[in-house]
């Protein structure tokens, strides 16, 4: 996984709620089977007619925010389908952290697991950044993820992250490797808890 | 003073330590054709194997056609797919039910049928539905392609502790009102999002009431009002519905297991973080009218002329243009093209029983093209035998084998563009079905009927022709 340490950048805003992984990734770009190369067909039917023009309104088609790194959302971003293709393609297209009033568990999860930075703020000051993000010359973002802080123009905030996930981000550590290395707790549950409830072998 | 989730939790603590999301041991992996090649790929490059092959099951669902299934797949990169997990299952030593064999179905049907789905189980899949085995009194949630590979090399995830939320639903479910109703009822009250964080565990006479298929329908739902994993106590019904499945167990370890899983249920007097109050008896049949679950109205109602107090006015507004609705619409005024009566949330044998006594000697309307997919070959097997299937096919249905199909329409079952739907599925995002495709989400019972009338309809008002 690609470590997180600090990422400046432009901010892009979707200004809605409830956007789901099927808008994220829409599921006929799920019977690849690599994990990489989504990035283009993110949010395809946001981004694109039917007969593959642009969408010239949606705000990640504005060349004003080509470079955009952070995604700014409404609440419960990430909603619907476990699939991880929907952080695949966040990263894939060029974005390193999301930020949003809330996300949805799952999508929080997966983002983790592969370097994207979710990151949750108060509604109120999710809306500033999202209207500072939508003036002239738009919004740069500073996030810290050592000192858990977010700044720009305006904003200085700090946000919350479990103490296990922020390590594992900054240091780049795939929870498998660790989770071996309790191997003997793994055999010892084996060996003497799993009789306690199960009752047939498959 | 436990909860029916914290016992399965203390039960399968492998590791737990100060600052650390605690080590949880998973009983049953079910994998399926989509979110399965990328994991066993990271096992390839790390020279990993499954720690436990044999509770792993794959099946094929998503991707694969429910029609010509004996001709090669039409499309070239589904078919790539199943061809993928194929070899991944020979490499790996996990057994798959593929589409030659009559227990492939929808992973989340097949798992509960073959008795894999036990009580005080955890249960993981790459599919966020895999909160309909919790209607087991199971643990089961949906995860990420990243955590299947975790599984797959450890059969444990590190996971934190989710909160408690106890829905509890009061007095009787009343005629023509169904487990669906009652869970797009609790997605309306509590939001998309009101169950993130939870684990919900549903209780009360109307869930002690309901059969395991309704249980599986509301437990399935349960991800769509934001809580990964829905539970209900198992009893009775529970066991009497595992008995004798092959995977079950048997004999003596059968009277162990029943002996256990009664110890299970929620003691009285533990505490929740939060309590939801339903009351079955004022339902009546739902049916959504935006692009989010939680966005739904009786069928006596009308579509809202504002957004609900706290919803997001932008998401209504879009909703509304999106599915081509007014304002103060009545929903019996709206007409649809398609019926879609299958995926994991209502295909099971139960549902397929309420859309037949509601289609039995009637006729799907002209302007109407309607499809019934069983949740598994043996649910097909079994409504054939039962008469099901020509109820159907005399009514103007098309059945088909099982899959997923035009719940996510990721093989060739989809919505046309503008194209309006009465679906028995779980989710009407935009585009969910097709590009463009309009969503209700609705009951079996209300599908058939909207897919003989051409338009919602009140099905407890139905003219039942037995």
């Amino acid at each position: 996984m690609r470590p997180f340490d600090r990422h400046t950048g432009k901010a892009v805003a979707i200004d809605l709620a409830n956007i789901d992984t099927d808008q994220i990734i829409p599921k006929q770009f799920l019977k690849r089977i690599e994990r990489t190369g989504y990035g283009q067909f993110l949010f395809n039917d946001w981004r694109f007619n039917s007969d593959g023009s642009i969408q010239e309104d949606f705000p990640l088609n504005d060349p004003a925010y080509s470079e955009a790194s952070i995604l700014i959302t409404g609440a419960n971003f990430g909603c619907g389908s476990s699939r991880e293709h929907a952080p695949w393609s966040i990263l894939d297209h060029g974005f390193r952290a999301v930020i949003a009033p809330s996300f949805a568990d799952i999508f929080h999860n997966n983002s983790l697991k592969n370097g994207l930075l979710p990151i949750t703020l108060p509604d109120d000051v999710v809306d500033r950044l999202i209207d500072s993000s939508k003036q002239p010359g738009g919004l740069e973002i500073s996030i810290d993820l050592e000192e858990q802080s977010v700044k720009g123009k305006d904003v200085d905030e700090k946000f919350e992250i479990s103490a296990f996930a922020k390590f594992s981000l900054l240091n780049g550590l795939d929870d498998i490797g660790l989770t071996l290395q309790h191997e003997v707790d793994i055999e010892r549950f084996e060996r003497n808890s799993v009789s306690l409830y199960r009752f047939s072998t498959f | 003073m436990r909860t029916l989730y914290d016992k399965i939790w203390e039960a399968h603590l492998v590791r737990q330590k100060e600052g650390e999301p605690a080590l949880l041991y998973i009983d049953l992996h079910l994998i399926h054709e989509v979110t399965s090649p990328q994991a066993f790929e990271g096992l390839r490059i790390n020279s990993r194997k499954l720690r436990r092959p044999e509770l792993t099951f794959a099946t094929v669902d998503h991707a694969i056609p429910t029609i010509g299934r004996d001709l090669p797949f039409n499309d070239p990169i589904a078919w790539k797919q199943v061809e993928t997990l194929r070899q991944n299952c020979r490499d790996f030593g996990v057994r798959l039910y593929d589409m030659d064999r009559k227990e492939q179905g929808i992973v989340h049907v097949f798992g509960p049928e073959q008795g894999l789905t036990q009580p005080g189980f955890t249960v993981v899949c790459g599919d966020s539905h895999t909160s309909t085995h919790g209607a087991f009194g199971a643990l089961a949630f949906g995860i990420g392609t990243s955590e299947v590979e975790h599984v797959f090399a450890t059969q444990t995830l590190p996971q934190t502790k989710a909160k408690n939320l106890l829905i509890n639903v009061k007095g009787e479910l009343p005629f023509g009102v169904t487990a669906k109703d009652l869970i797009l009822a609790i997605i309306n009250k509590i939001g998309t999002s009101g169950g993130t964080g939870y684990v919900i565990e549903y209780a009360g006479d109307a869930i002690k009431g309901l059969s395991m298929e309704g249980r599986m329908t509301v437990c399935n739902m349960t991800i769509e009002g934001g809580a990964r994993a829905g539970l209900i106590a198992p009893d009775e019904t529970t066991f009497t519905y595992l008995k004798g499945r092959k995977f079950a167990p048997e004999g003596d370890g059968w009277e162990k297991a029943v002996e256990y899983w009664r110890t299970l249920p929620t003691d009285k007097g533990a505490a929740f973080d939060r309590t939801v109050e339903i009351d079955a008896s004022s339902l009546a049949p739902f049916v959504t009218w935006g692009t989010s679950p939680e966005m739904s109205a009786m069928i006596t109602d009308r579509v809202p002329d504002a957004p609900p107090p706290g919803r997001d006015p932008h998401s209504f507004s879009k909703a509304l243009e999106y599915m081509g609705l007014e304002p103060s619409q009545p929903i019996q005024q709206i007409a649809i093209d398609r019926a879609f009566i299958g995926s994991c949330t209502n295909s099971r044998i139960e549902d397929l029983r309420e859309a037949a006594s509601v289609a039995k000697g009637h006729k799907v309307a002209g302007s109407v093209s309607a499809m019934v997919v069983p949740g598994s070959m043996k649910i097909k097997e079994q409504a054939e035998a039962e008469g099901l299937a020509e109820i159907f096919t005399n009514a103007g249905f098309e059945w088909r084998d099982a899959g997923c199909s035009m719940c996510l329409a990721m093989n060739e079952d989809v919505l046309s563009e503008g194209e309006r739907c009465a679906s028995t599925s779980n989710r009407n995002f935009e585009g969910r079905q097709g590009r463009g495709g309009r969503t209700h989400l609705v009951s079996p019972s209300m599908a058939a009927a909207a897919a003989i009338a051409g338009h919602f309809v009140d099905v407890r008002n139905w003219e039942f022709r037995n």
